[in-house]
């Protein structure tokens, strides 16, 4: 088993825990080291897993009971005072309950908050549309000053959680709910904010995926080049905001033919950004933005939504596969790559 | 510390050319929420006059005490009063609301020297406040934090999960006042929204309430003394006030919440003040 550094558990264990659950646990270890981290939630301290710091560090933990707006006020406060406070809920009530209290008390004033967000996208199907949150990229991504990460799995949730006590101002860091299966096998990679990391090499097609999309993109890769011969490159972009765009453009010159995935809707999220950064290098390229198409999901466990609204590898493999089919206009001149 | 004469009118003179300067911000800046500013002119003045530890030369200090002014409508009182206090010259007043000020309507923290928060969307103040509370208190420091609110305000449901929050964490070192001045946008708090029985609310909440005329300063003072040295229950002083407090024709008036003027109404504001207050 490959150990995790600086943390009490391993590589094995990512694999049996929720991204959540390492999100606890890493938080927990890093505060013994920085006094200045303190905790918040409103009465979903076990329900987020931040109740491993709760349990390490009782007297710079805070739950306000159910009172989110009053949480990130509190959060706020805290960052006023000095110290970096780590605010925990789910991501439907932390971008939209919460949501001016988000923009107005820590973004605005550009504080060192970092949300924590869980359940996002459709990963607590079963809960209803209420417990969903296919929304959050899109407000996060439209505050000034306010980073915006999805992290692929549980070692890349921890790789985030740490990496953001160095960004100055605030972040939000959405994750989802259950168990989702890991995409590394150890931390033994190298991870920056904002800089987009390449899963599967390829040349033909890309897919930029973020979140649980990630996995099911390289598995769509794998087989589609057994079964069909297609190289096909997988970017993992676990920033949406500050966009990679380096990463993006590569894309566009080297395989001209781009899909986004996403548990979002593809009206504000991932796909948009990405769009905007094609459509500002004025290049043309074979484009699809995937994920909810501007709907609301229907009830089930996470597993079937992903499957029922094609954000499995089959669905991906589907959606690649007619874009395949599609031509460029015949006038275009690329002679300049 | 209780208060002597000459403190007393020391600091009803500074009041008094204190509302002088928000008549003028008026002027200077189009048009300001003038009602709000005046009624809470008193309490601003006593705050910064005679209880804030602060240091105009050091306004980032760590240890000093924060002032939040959740009903941030009234940057056009408080503004003035940091002016006033040192954090900047009056003059720079002038450019309130123009091009790239640092004063508008509402308060900026990173824009404004000694201002500790920035508000304006009501019902945000009192959370912040508590947090800063609770910092302080996790880190072991001295320091008070002050947080105004306006009366209209708490028809907002966040200031009662905040209300509810530093009551439960026994915040006493976070000071609730509300400028109890009975008006809002759309006339009088009891006909929009009631907010009787108020005080009993708070009470009700968890808070010692001192109820006092938020424009006499010996009140102010027991209030704002009580308020310094609790340690059992968190103070909030509902300081009953009139709007428009200090000029005559806006004192009670609603359409003084939010008015712009004409030099004209400024002097005459102005010589209200002066005829009212500036014998003292």
């Amino acid at each position: 088993m490959t150990a995790v550094t600086g943390t009490n558990w391993t590589a094995y264990d990512a694999a049996t825990m929720t991204a959540r659950e390492i999100y606890g646990r890493t938080l927990a270890q890093m505060g013994k080291t920085n006094e200045k981290i303190v905790g918040v939630t409103a009465d979903l301290s076990k329900t987020t897993a931040i109740v491993h710091f709760e349990k390490a560090f009782p007297d710079r933990f805070f739950n306000v009971g159910i009172a989110e707006q009053n949480m990130m006020g509190i959060a706020a406060g805290l960052a006023k005072a000095g110290l970096i406070p780590f605010a925990s809920t789910m991501a439907v009530f932390a971008s939209m309950r919460a949501g001016e209290q988000v923009r107005t008390d820590i973004a605005y004033q550009n504080l060192p908050v970092k949300i924590i967000a869980t359940h996002a996208g459709i990963s607590f199907g079963h809960a209803g549309t209420t417990h969903h949150c296919t929304e959050d990229i899109a407000i996060m991504k439209s505050m000034a000053n306010m980073t915006v990460i999805c992290p692929a799995d549980g070692i890349e949730t921890s790789k985030a959680v740490r990496a953001c006590i160095d960004v100055p101002g605030p972040v939000y860091i959405r994750i989802g709910r259950g168990f989702e299966p890991p995409v590394y096998e150890s931390e033994g990679y190298n991870y920056k904010i904002g800089k987009a990391i390449t899963m599967h090499e390829g040349t033909d097609f890309t897919i930029i995926a973020c979140g649980i999309a990630v996995l099911q993109s390289i598995q769509a890769a794998k087989t589609l080049k057994e079964q069909d011969g297609l190289s096909v490159r997988v970017v993992n972009m676990h920033t949406i905001k500050p966009i990679d765009e380096e990463a993006i453009l590569d894309a566009v010159k080297d395989t001209r033919r781009i899909l986004t995935v996403e548990e979002h809707n593809i009206i504000g999220g991932l796909g948009d950004s990405v769009a905007s950064v094609i459509a500002g290098s004025g290049k043309g390229c074979i484009f699809k933005k995937h994920g909810l198409y501007d709907e609301y999901a229907t009830i089930g466990y996470a597993e079937d939504l992903y499957s029922h609204y094609g954000l499995d590898a089959n669905g991906i493999i589907g959606q690649v596969r007619s874009m395949m089919g599609m031509e460029f206009e015949a006038d275009e001149n690329w002679e300049d790559e | 510390m209780p208060i002597t004469q000459e403190e007393r009118q020391m600091l009803e003179k500074t009041a008094c050319e204190l509302r002088l300067k928000i008549v003028d911000v008026m002027e200077w800046s189009g048009g300001s929420h003038i009602g709000g500013s005046l009624s809470c002119a008193d309490i601003l003045t006593i705050l910064y006059f005679k209880y804030l530890n602060v240091d105009p030369k050091n306004p980032c200090w760590e240890d000093r005490d924060r002032f939040i002014l959740s009903k941030g409508h009234a940057a056009a009182g408080f503004i003035p009063v940091l002016a006033k206090k040192g954090y900047f010259a009056e003059d720079e007043l002038r450019t309130f609301n123009h091009f790239g000020s640092p004063f508008a309507m509402h308060p900026d923290s990173n824009k404004v020297v000694g201002c500790d928060v920035s508000s304006g969307s009501l019902g945000h103040g009192l959370s912040i406040a508590a947090g800063l509370g609770l910092g302080a208190r996790y880190l072991k420091k001295p320091y008070k934090t002050v947080c105004l609110l306006g009366d209209g305000e708490c028809c907002e449901g966040s200031v009662w999960e905040a209300a509810m929050s530093i009551s439960h964490f026994k915040l006493t070192n976070v000071i609730t006042v509300v400028d109890r001045n009975r008006l809002m946008i759309d006339g009088k708090t009891e006909d929009v929204m009631s907010l009787e029985p108020f005080s009993e609310k708070w009470k009700a909440f968890g808070f010692d309430v001192v109820e006092i005329n938020g424009h006499d300063y010996l009140q102010l003072t027991e209030a704002f003394d009580r308020a310094w040295s609790a340690t059992e229950r968190p103070v909030m002083i509902l300081a009953n006030t009139i709007k428009g407090k200090g000029v005559d024709f806006m004192e009670n008036n609603v359409v003084y919440h939010y008015a712009s003027a004409d030099s004209e109404v400024c002097k005459k504001a102005k010589e209200s003040i002066l005829r009212t207050m500036g014998g003292m």
